[in-house]
């Protein structure tokens, strides 16, 4: 079947098999290799990638099902400006990679967690990747970076509210 | 100001974070392409003759390059010994998962499709799935042999003899399960042969081993093999070197002529891949009820899983570090190894130190709880006190350094042991439902054991660049990061201006890997070594150049710049150096072999809380001392530790390959097998101790498994200090909801 995937705000339309998880689609037909594939049970989250925003395990995910829809990968976190997002700044300050290849789909992962509750606790941030395993860290540092990230994002917030407030653009003071 | 020692953020890590690292699958090589993908068809039973094989269908399916079984394998030699591990079953399988035979197809898909059509007649034999059966020799794996017995040693001597004159003598028997190494990154690999040639991509610890592995196997020389490794996913002792699996996709690529590329599933892996441990340990100790340990015994039962690949050796290193940090007055040990009809059981982080120290710890905490003493004093009572080092071990080995008293003392005071102990006693008093226990382990590990030395070369350019080639083949552990740090600090190249290379075997053609927590004391400290000659060079020829006596030359290692002592208006940089030197610059090789293996000691303290209606313990607090000597980078050491301790909890708590009674996998998928997450650890609290070494420059240990081995049995012991009031006395590793409710359910109707 024909489908037409944007993939970090690229259009790839290609000829694929029904069957085609979406993993091997953003691999293999988008050539974008960052997503990894751990498991085939959807258990490890190698391959989570963000679907319209949301994270989903891409080897869950039929090409099929992702027709016509926008696909986020770790490739296309950074801003157009090359800025990093605050959570790969903060995986980074706090050395929550090792091997690196739950790295991109935890990266994934935590962006939506802080999407969806921008001031998690340990806890919270601990609940929302448990499906995402690492073999490496012990999880310590990454949930240091996930709730490093999330005050940065706060400090952000922050600074957008002040600078709004005096119609500046930036950071806060 | 030197930058050991210091805090160093990864210089690995903005590729990873962002494009990602390149693994073996990721690679999009113009050689790879066209690439056929390897499908390998594996043994669904244990233990089976194969009486054939029918590829008629598979061959026809759409896309089919060739299908490949042990028939198209050269004939095994004349002799040889029948125990070998063939690349693909001949005439018999003997664990699930086993090689039978390659699909080589045009899609990764299509793979899968053909394979499920090479139909193979399998005529099934009495399984072997664990130790008992292994040792009633009713059914033998290997026909002509006398027993499944592969392997026995000893260790020390201590006999019932020993035990006289001990008020207290417990001996108990447990389990140390087999586990699965679980890298993110499966097993991986890609080959082409050409020109009389064969190149291969390897997700391994090990790229030179690999080659000759591979050699080998394929009877080549060294030099007409190429390994190289891309990013490693993630190894934890079980991609040291290569598996038959890998070496069967080599050998495809030699055969056919083609390319090809395989990427194992993780459900292959689950069964394919070597798994660790796998131990049925049996402990003797007897002491005095003032605390003092007279006598210790350990026997152990190794299962190798169908072929001894590493598993001898595994139960090696447990009988030699049997008599752990204690000062013993009789201590022995021994093994039996068994060969079963389950996967084969090899390295997995702490291979063999983890084992001993389990048992040695849970010995301890036995009797502690016998005599009615405080396990962190029996501890204190019995550890080698540090003006006995270097302290030789009735069991054989030396240990270098230690202060393990000081170290159990720190891990207390930094968890406020007698604050815990006082809110068990509250819980206890009180009836709580949800119980605390605390669990102590002191451990010592042996690191950088094999005597195999480790290579480095180092090169300055005409830019005054420089480039690291290492011998420290690295999965995650940040050896670019280090060996840059360590050249800054020799050299003042800023580190920035450094480029680390390793795992290609054309470009630093001897050397041995990353293993056993080697790399920083061996493959680190020959890098410092061919910096040094670099360094020797330089000084020569900035004396020519400056005109002066190489004895009043100095390198400012802040500024990176060669001068006459005191006149830095003299000052030539590095560039300028090498350029003297020729076209390509200072170049130095170097290797480093220690004399002596080191022995990285430290404390473990596990807070556990276990929920006495459900069974179920939880991690809440974990402190640790893990003493490696001086630490270059405490980012990286203390992530090694990290990571150490979690995959320690993990086999403590949950993790466990199992088997059913016909040697069928009961953990083949991660659904399955119980890979611990975020949810069921706390955050460390990790306690700062350095105690350097005299057998190495750098003053280094290995840290890579430390953690490992001290958080298992400390894991453990908390589990079931838990519910001791309530009579349970042991529960077997992993110590899952079931087996505690079943543990407190048996004391109480005990009683």
């Amino acid at each position: 079947m024909k489908v037409a995937i944007g993939v970090n705000g690229t259009r790839v339309e290609a000829e694929v098999e029904d069957r085609l998880l979406l993993a091997y689609f953003v691999r293999e037909v988008a050539g974008l290799t960052a997503t990894n594939i751990g498991c085939d049970t959807t258990s490890c989250g190698a391959c989570t990638v963000l679907l319209d925003g949301e994270s989903v395990k891409s080897c869950t995910v039929l090409a099929a099902q992702a027709d016509g829809r926008e696909v986020t990968t770790c490739e296309g976190l950074a801003g157009a400006d090359g800025q990093w997002h605050a959570v790969q700044r903060a995986f980074r300050a706090e050395h929550g990679l090792q091997c690196g290849f739950c790295t991109p789909g935890m990266v994934m992962a935590a962006v939506s967690l802080l999407a969806e509750n921008p001031d998690p606790t340990e806890a919270q941030v601990r609940a929302g990747l448990e499906g995402n395993l690492c073999r490496c860290t012990g999880y310590h540092n990454i949930v240091r970076a996930v709730l490093a990230a999330a005050r940065d994002g706060q400090q952000r917030d922050a600074g957008a509210r002040y600078g709004q407030a005096r119609g500046l653009p930036g950071e806060a003071p | 100001m030197s930058i050991m020692g210091t805090r160093v953020l990864r210089t690995e890590d903005p590729r990873l974070l962002t494009s990602g690292g390149v693994y073996t699958d990721d690679l999009r090589l113009p050689e790879l392409t066209g690439a056929a993908y390897v499908t390998i068809v594996r043994s669904p039973i244990a233990h089976a003759l194969i009486t054939g094989i029918d590829a008629g269908a598979a061959v026809a399916q759409p896309g089919v390059v060739a299908v490949l079984t042990a028939a198209d394998l050269p004939a095994p030699p004349e002799g040889g010994d029948p125990t070998d591990e063939p690349l693909l079953a001949g005439d018999r399988v003997r664990y699930v998962g086993e090689p039978v035979a390659l699909v080589l197809t045009e899609d990764r898909y299509q793979g899968e499709d053909a394979a499920e059509l090479v139909s193979v007649d399998y005529d099934p034999l009495p399984a072997v799935p664990g130790i008992e059966q292994a040792l009633t020799g009713e059914t033998l794996l290997f026909p002509g042999t006398e027993s499944n017995i592969v392997g026995t040693d000893t260790a020390g001597g201590c006999d019932d003899a020993s035990f006289d004159g001990c008020d207290v003598v417990i001996e108990r028997t447990i389990v140390n399960q087999r586990l699965a190494p679980v890298p993110l990154e499966t097993r991986a690999m890609a080959a082409i042969w050409a020109n009389d040639r064969l190149t291969v991509w390897s997700s391994t610890q090990n790229p030179h081993l690999a080659r000759g592995d591979i050699a080998e196997a394929l009877g080549l020389d060294n030099a007409a093999v190429r390994v190289i490794t891309p990013d490693v996913g993630g190894g934890f002792g079980a991609k040291v070197a290569v598996d038959r699996d890998a070496v069967a996709v080599a050998w495809a690529a030699r055969h056919t002529g083609h390319a090809v590329r395989w990427i194992e599933n993780r459900s292959e892996n689950l069964v394919a891949m070597v798994h660790g441990r796998g131990q049925r340990q049996t402990y003797k100790i007897g002491g005095t009820r003032d605390g003092r340990v007279l006598a210790y015994r350990l026997d152990v039962v190794q299962d190798c899983g169908a072929f001894n690949r590493l598993a001898t050796f595994l139960a090696e290193l447990t009988i030699k570090m049997a008599a752990a940090v204690y000062d013993f007055a009789h201590a022995g040990a021994s093994y039996r190894a068994v060969v079963t009809t389950t996967t084969p059981i090899a390295a997995y982080r702490g291979a063999g130190r983890p084992e001993a120290a389990a048992a040695a710890e849970r010995a301890i905490d036995d009797f502690a709880a016998e005599i009615g003493m405080d396990p962190a004093e029996v501890r204190r009572i019995n550890v080698v006190p540090p003006d006995k080092f270097p302290f030789t071990t009735l069991t054989g080995e030396t240990y270098d350094s230690g202060e393990y008293a000081a170290a159990l003392d720190r891990v207390l005071a930094a968890a406020d042991y007698p604050a815990l102990r006082a809110e068990q006693a509250r819980r206890r008093e009180r009836g709580d439902a949800l119980q605390l226990g605390l669990g102590l382990s002191v451990y010592v590990e042996i690191t950088a054991g094999d005597m195999g030395g480790e290579t480095a070369r180092v090169v300055v350019d005409g830019t005054g660049a420089a480039t690291v080639f290492t011998g420290s083949s690295a999965h995650g552990q940040g050896h670019d990061t280090a060996w840059a740090m360590l050249v800054q600090d020799e050299l003042g190249i800023p580190m920035d201006q450094i480029t680390v290379v390793h795992g290609d075997t054309d470009l630093l053609p001897d050397a041995i890997g990353t293993f056993g927590s080697r790399s920083l004391q061996l493959g680190g400290t020959a890098v410092v070594k061919a910096a040094g000659e670099v360094k020797d060079q330089a000084r020569r020829l900035a004396a020519e150049m400056i005109e002066a006596s190489e004895a009043d030359v100095e390198l400012d290692t802040a500024r990176g710049t060669w001068q006459v002592r005191g006149d830095p208006a003299s000052a030539l940089g590095w560039g300028q150096v090498a350029q003297r030197a020729g076209p390509d610059g200072l170049a130095a090789d170097a290797r480093f072999d220690a004399s002596a293996p080191t022995f990285p000691f430290g404390a473990h303290l596990a807070v556990v809380e276990v929920d006495t209606e459900t069974g179920k313990a939880t991690l809440v607090r974990h402190v640790t001392v893990d003493d490696a000597g001086r630490i270059l980078n405490p980012v990286l050491a203390e992530g090694q530790r990290h990571g150490g301790i979690a995959q320690g909890a993990a086999q403590a708590l949950l993790e466990e390959v199992r088997y059913d009674a016909d040697g069928n996998p009961l953990t083949s998928t991660l659904v399955d097998y119980a890979a611990i997450t975020a949810t069921e650890l706390p955050s460390f609290e990790l306690v700062a101790s350095e105690t350097p070494t005299t057998i190495n420059p750098l003053g280094a240990k290995g840290i890579g498994e430390a953690g490992t081995i001290g958080s298992t049995p400390a894991v453990l012991n908390a589990v079931i200090d838990a519910v001791s009031h309530l009579g349970v006395r042991h529960i077997d590793m992993p110590a899952t909801p079931e087996k505690v409710w079943a543990a407190i359910n048996e004391a109480k109707a005990g009683r």
